[in-house]
């Protein structure tokens, strides 16, 4: 498959205004590879990286060691740098927080605006934006009308009204109730499937993260697990003590099998877990 | 409490005067201030009063609304009527009591002014009212878009004044979840006289103002994610067209102007 992302021995650190570095080292000689229409989860606590490493992907941060190449591009080409957010679009935590306008449609139409599109295509993008994440009848409202999800729903809109090919998604559930949380995790895996737009989705939730095809670990700035879901909470150990938990079948999954009892290890889902126990039993 | 605020509030509709170009209301809406302003005489708010009427029959606005935007300012009123009433000093004297005096002059400068100032605010909500905020803005930026040429920032002011509309009902709701938290912890915001109660809006407007500059950053951040970069290279979705109606509107609105000037001169 074809490359979309690559850092190649990445690293970083904030610096002052002389160029001295003002922090210590938050990502540390990390190098990766994200295929085009993949959907990636990023996970790992608080302080290791995860939002620097997002960050990077649309060229909000430079590093400050390595390369990091979006579709081919040197984040570092200052040229290109509008090219790289249009490939690449960043959604972040608090939706209220990146909505420019006062009616949904007009926010959504601001980032193809800023493209400088002619107003007849803005004005389709944003249709067919609004209907993609189902809030088109929305579209007259105001945002602080609407519910935390559907907010982000919006922005997420305004996102991918710029036809980008891989949307960063920086925490996107974390200040929703569960509904909204469903709601912007349907949203965000039709995008992948549907519309075939890469996904990399940085989350605390281990639920959300077993949806992907892919999930990376990241502990200290560099890559702790790169793996797919399954093999990657298997590690329950190994999640455990960078202090991450892993989705509560595996967890109960393991404690089984601490008991003696043989299950698969490699279970993230909970339908999964209830045949294979039933089966045991049997 | 807060909820009552009605700054820039709009009433979405699809009358006439809804429909019309937001450029073309807000000079009309100059138009109509300097009308009711420009002469002493009676006859010269004539016009204004005709204008208001007249957009008011069209916009289909209720009238409480109207009443809403009046009421409270009826104080206000009520002493510049009494000052200009007791003020005013010229023409025949209906009333001498001791040191006040009321005279015809003053009559008529009372009844003028307090004519002018509720017409004023008829007039003037209704552009509120009609237009989405957006809309006035653009509105803004368009027709002040000439002084792009001495390096005016037009288009950063606009953004401004988007983002502050945007922000005012988030900020009144953190405000209003800021005073529950600190009433759940015993502060008090009526009690006590005017200094004790300005002290007690410290603890609120301190959250307040750091949670802004939290957002303000992160708004940034987003807007840059956006491909903003100010106004180089961008678009709009929505364009205006001025439509017949528009140069209709205009037309009768200067027909009054003109009327106005005319009886400023005669008389």
């Amino acid at each position: 498959m074809e490359k979309l992302i690559a850092a190649e021995h990445l690293s970083f650190h904030y610096t002052d205004e002389e160029g001295k570095p003002a922090s210590p080292e938050i990502l540390k000689d990390l190098t990766l590879t994200l295929e085009a229409g993949s959907f990636v989860a990023v996970l790992g606590h608080n302080g290791c990286g995860k939002s620097t490493l997002a960050k990077h992907m649309n060229a909000i941060l430079l590093p400050t060691g390595g390369k990091m190449w979006i579709a081919g591009i040197d984040t570092c080409d200052e040229e290109k740098l509008y090219e790289i957010r249009q490939h690449v679009g960043m959604v972040f935590q608090n939706p209220d927080n990146q909505i420019v306008a006062t009616i949904v449609e007009e926010d959504v139409a601001f980032g193809p605006e800023n493209l400088g599109l002619p107003p007849e295509t803005i004005r389709e993008r944003v249709d067919d934006a609004l209907k993609a994440v189902g809030m088109y009848e929305y579209r007259m409202h105001a945002p602080n009308q609407l519910s935390g999800g559907q907010k982000q729903r919006i922005a997420i809109a305004g996102i991918i009204a710029m036809r980008p090919s891989c949307i960063v998604l920086d925490e996107p559930t974390a200040m929703l109730d569960p509904k909204g949380r469903m709601e912007v995790m349907k949203t965000i895996r039709m995008l992948n499937r549907s519309y075939g737009i890469t996904i990399v989705l940085i989350t605390h939730y281990m639920e959300e993260a077993a949806q992907a095809d892919r999930v990376i670990v990241m502990d200290d700035g560099n890559i702790l697990l790169d793996d797919r879901p399954e093999e990657v909470f298997s590690h329950v150990e190994q999640m455990k003590a960078i202090g991450l938990d892993v989705p509560q079948v595996t967890e109960l999954v393991y404690e089984l099998r601490q008991q003696g009892i043989p299950l698969d290890s490699h279970i993230i889902s909970e339908d999964a877990g209830v045949e294979a126990i039933l089966q045991n039993m049997a | 409490m807060l909820k009552d605020i009605t700054i820039g509030q709009y009433f979405p509709g699809s009358s006439p005067v809804h429909r019309m170009d937001p450029r073309f209301k807000l000079i009309m809406t100059l138009l109509f201030i300097a009308m009711l302003f420009m002469g002493q005489h009676l006859y010269s708010i004539c016009f204004g009063i005709v204008f208001c009427i007249l957009a008011l029959a069209l916009s289909r606005i209720p009238v409480k609304l109207i009443w809403k935007s009046i009421k409270p300012l009826i104080p206000v009123l009520l002493i510049t009527a009494i000052l200009d009433l007791f003020m005013v000093d010229s023409g025949d004297v209906y009333l001498h009591w001791h040191f006040l005096k009321i005279t015809a002059g003053g009559v008529r400068t009372a009844v003028l002014m307090v004519t002018r100032i509720i017409v004023l605010l008829a007039g003037s909500s209704l552009l509120t009212y009609t237009t989405s905020p957006i809309a006035l803005t653009d509105a803004i930026e368009r027709l002040l878009s000439p002084l792009k040429k001495l390096h005016v920032p037009v288009h950063t002011f606009a953004m401004m004044m988007t983002i502050s509309l945007r922000f005012i009902p988030t900020l009144l709701e953190e405000t209003d979840k800021i005073m529950t938290a600190q009433k759940a912890r015993g502060a008090s915001f009526s009690e006590g006289n005017l200094l004790q109660r300005a002290k007690a809006l410290v603890p609120i407007l301190v959250p307040l103002l750091v949670s802004s500059f939290h957002r303000a950053e992160e708004l940034a951040t987003a807007m840059e994610c956006r491909c903003y970069r100010g106004e180089t290279g961008r678009t709009k979705m929505r364009q205006l067209h001025a439509a017949g109606r528009d140069y209709a509107a205009m037309t009768v609105t200067l027909l009054l102007f003109t009327g106005a000037v005319a009886v400023k001169i005669i008389f």
